[in-house]
């Protein structure tokens, strides 16, 4: 820790065990500063933008880490910090847009994040005020609908594939096909539920329940999957342990097996909602949009945060920034919606998840 | 308690492999009998088939009669399930339900058949298998806690403890102590000793040393080469097998001069 670690090791120290030097703690830190400092003199000579110093700033860091590196501590220690760098980068690279993202949404949204918001709808409202009541509303009773739906399938599926379905081949079959739904583009799901809906109530119907079937197409596989993922790593122990004590199958997997991976599969399922509330284009098709509340999902249209989101960007009125503001608070909202879901699967696995105190 | 075991002309498959062939075997009630016989020799396939887990196994199946005091556990018209309420079993690896305190783990066989029983008679069930397991001293103050919490060879008594709590007329036990230090593999030893005034045991050992400590009879199981099904080599009282056993090859294998 102390001292440059530059000066020679010990001279009992057999060659094999021997350390070469060693970089002092503030390197790499210091080595980016400086890096960064050279780099932007460059871009404000050839007068670059920031886009390009960053990424000069990256290679030439990357480069010159890895040089100083080989020449004070050896190969080996040169690899491993260039990986470290790397691997950094990428980190930094994938938090760029994600933080962007969040920073915009945040910014744009304020504006219009007031009580009014939440407590009015659009009916006539021609500028300048109104809110998305009735676009929460209608998210979460079609995301609610969607989930009602999809979970029980979802969840028996799994446990069928898990327990039951011992690779046979209807198993497999099934295992097929929910990977090929997990692939489904939105739009087609909105489009078969529609044309479903199209085909037994005739042409140009639009409820909300509609789209909580195209929702629920997309949320089953997903379903699936993680509980799936779920059951598989319950200790196949427990469940001989209970069947030895002359349980049966069924009660073994609902007190045994589901219990001990509930919070699991809490986590799975809220995290499928979350991926399925911000849906949009099932939902345009599906549904479409209202003005006013309303609260039935089986007649006329309804309003949903990311349609409404749409349309305000898509198509304002006049005067435009009333729209403009409205669409990023919808977004700001709905971003919430996930968040506060998120933190609910993380509370829910730790509630669920076996102790061992 | 403590019944009977009785199996004539047993063959047991995975599906067409025929794993174990041809077991006849007599196991008196109220006595321990130790299987000893080298990896792969069918003793705890055997062990499994005796209370039906076997059968768990995707194309496991057996053939012959296997009898509990005369009845027949392989009968068309018998309940698996049934079976398993009558013939306990504790497992190579310590394996409490991880969800359950140590209380609940105890009576999980009552809790998770729906039975319904009182308080006390829970509680009363709870203190007689923990202390018929020599556990109720070291936990009995923290009865609300996971089981998951104790070490592996309370966990493994916790398991005794569960499997006994169903009063069963046989305990199995596969490999029981491998998993175990050698004071918690003592700890269970005296258990067997204790509990083979109620019960039936059969377990599976790879300790001989085990086999001679706490069984009455011993079982050698043997298998010729890969592929080949295990069979019962020798069955006699214990102290027979380890001094002068009948077979060459039981001879062979106690006295460590296998293959």
């Amino acid at each position: 820790m102390t001292g440059t670690g530059l000066e020679a090791p010990a001279s009992t120290t057999p060659a094999v065990l021997r350390r070469k030097g060693s970089l002092p703690r503030w390197a790499p830190l210091g080595i980016l500063a400086a890096t960064a400092v050279v780099m932007a003199g460059v871009a404000a000579a050839t007068g670059s933008g920031v886009g390009l110093w960053a990424f000069l700033t990256a290679v030439v860091y990357a480069v010159a880490t890895y040089t100083t590196s080989r020449v004070v501590e050896g190969a080996r220690k040169a690899a491993d910090r260039l990986v470290t760098v790397i691997v950094t980068g990428a980190f930094v690279l994938a938090m760029v847009p994600l933080v962007s993202v969040l920073w915009t949404v945040i910014a744009q949204g304020w504006e219009r994040f007031d009580v009014t918001f939440f407590t009015n709808s659009m009916r006539g409202i021609v500028g300048e005020g109104g809110g998305a009541l009735h676009a929460i509303q209608g998210t979460l009773i079609i995301t609610g609908l969607a989930a009602a739906m999809s979970i029980p399938v979802g969840v028996l599926t799994a446990i069928y594939l898990v327990e039951y379905g011992s690779n046979s081949k209807l198993s497999r079959a099934i295992t097929f096909f929910v990977d090929v739904m997990t692939g489904i583009p939105s739009i087609v799901a909105g489009l078969f539920a529609y044309a479903l809906f199209t085909l037994l109530l005739g042409p140009g119907v639009r409820f909300g329940f509609v789209g909580a079937v195209a929702l629920t197409v997309l949320m089953i596989p997903i379903v699936v999957r993680s509980t799936e993922e779920m059951l598989k790593i319950v200790p196949n122990e427990l469940r001989e342990a209970a069947f030895a004590l002359g349980v049966p199958k069924w009660r073994t997997i609902l007190k045994v097996v589901i219990p001990t991976t509930a919070g699991g599969i809490a986590t799975g399922i809220t995290l499928a909602i979350a991926r399925v509330i911000g849906e949009t284009a099932p939902l345009l098709v599906t549904v479409g949009l209202a003005t006013g509340v309303n609260l039935n999902p089986f007649d006329s249209r309804m309003a949903t945060l990311p349609v409404f989101s749409y349309y305000s960007y898509a198509t304002p009125g006049v005067p435009r920034d009333p729209f403009l503001d409205r669409a990023w608070t919808a977004a700001l909202v709905l971003m919430l919606i996930v968040m506060i879901l998120n933190v609910v699967a993380r509370l829910i696995s730790r509630y669920f998840s076996p102790k061992t105190r | 308690m403590g019944k009977s075991v009785e199996a004539k002309d047993l063959n047991i498959y995975y599906g067409s492999f025929l794993a174990v062939e041809g077991v006849n075997m007599t196991i008196k009630p109220k006595t321990v009998t130790a299987l000893i016989g080298p990896s792969g020799c069918g003793k705890s396939t055997f062990l499994r088939s005796i209370n039906r887990m076997h059968e768990n196994i995707p194309g496991a199946r057996v053939e012959g009669r296997l009898e509990l005091d005369g009845q027949d556990l392989y009968g068309a018209n018998v309940d698996p399930v049934g079976v398993r309420r009558q013939i306990g079993m504790v497992f190579q690896r310590p394996n409490p339900f991880p969800t359950m305190s140590i209380y609940d783990n105890v009576i999980a066989g009552m809790k998770l058949n729906n039975k319904k029983a009182s308080k006390s008679e829970l509680d009363d069930t709870v203190e007689r298998s923990l202390r018929g397991a020599n556990l109720w001293n070291e936990v009995k103050d923290r009865l609300e806690k996971p089981g998951s919490g104790l070490s592996g060879g309370q966990q493994q008594r916790l398991c005794i403890a569960r499997a006994i709590a169903v009063r069963p007329d046989v305990l199995l036990m596969d490999e029981p102590c491998s998993a175990l230090d050698p004071i918690s593999t003592l700890a269970i030893e005296d258990l067997i000793n204790e509990l083979k005034n109620d019960y039936t045991i059969v377990i599976v050992t790879h300790n001989m040393q085990q086999a001679a400590r706490v069984s009455d009879f011993t079982g050698f199981f043997n298998i010729e080469g890969t592929g080949k099904p295990g069979k019962l080599v020798e069955l006699d009282e214990t102290k027979t097998i380890f001094s002068q056993p009948k077979q060459k090859a039981t001879e062979d294998y106690v006295s460590g001069r296998f293959g």
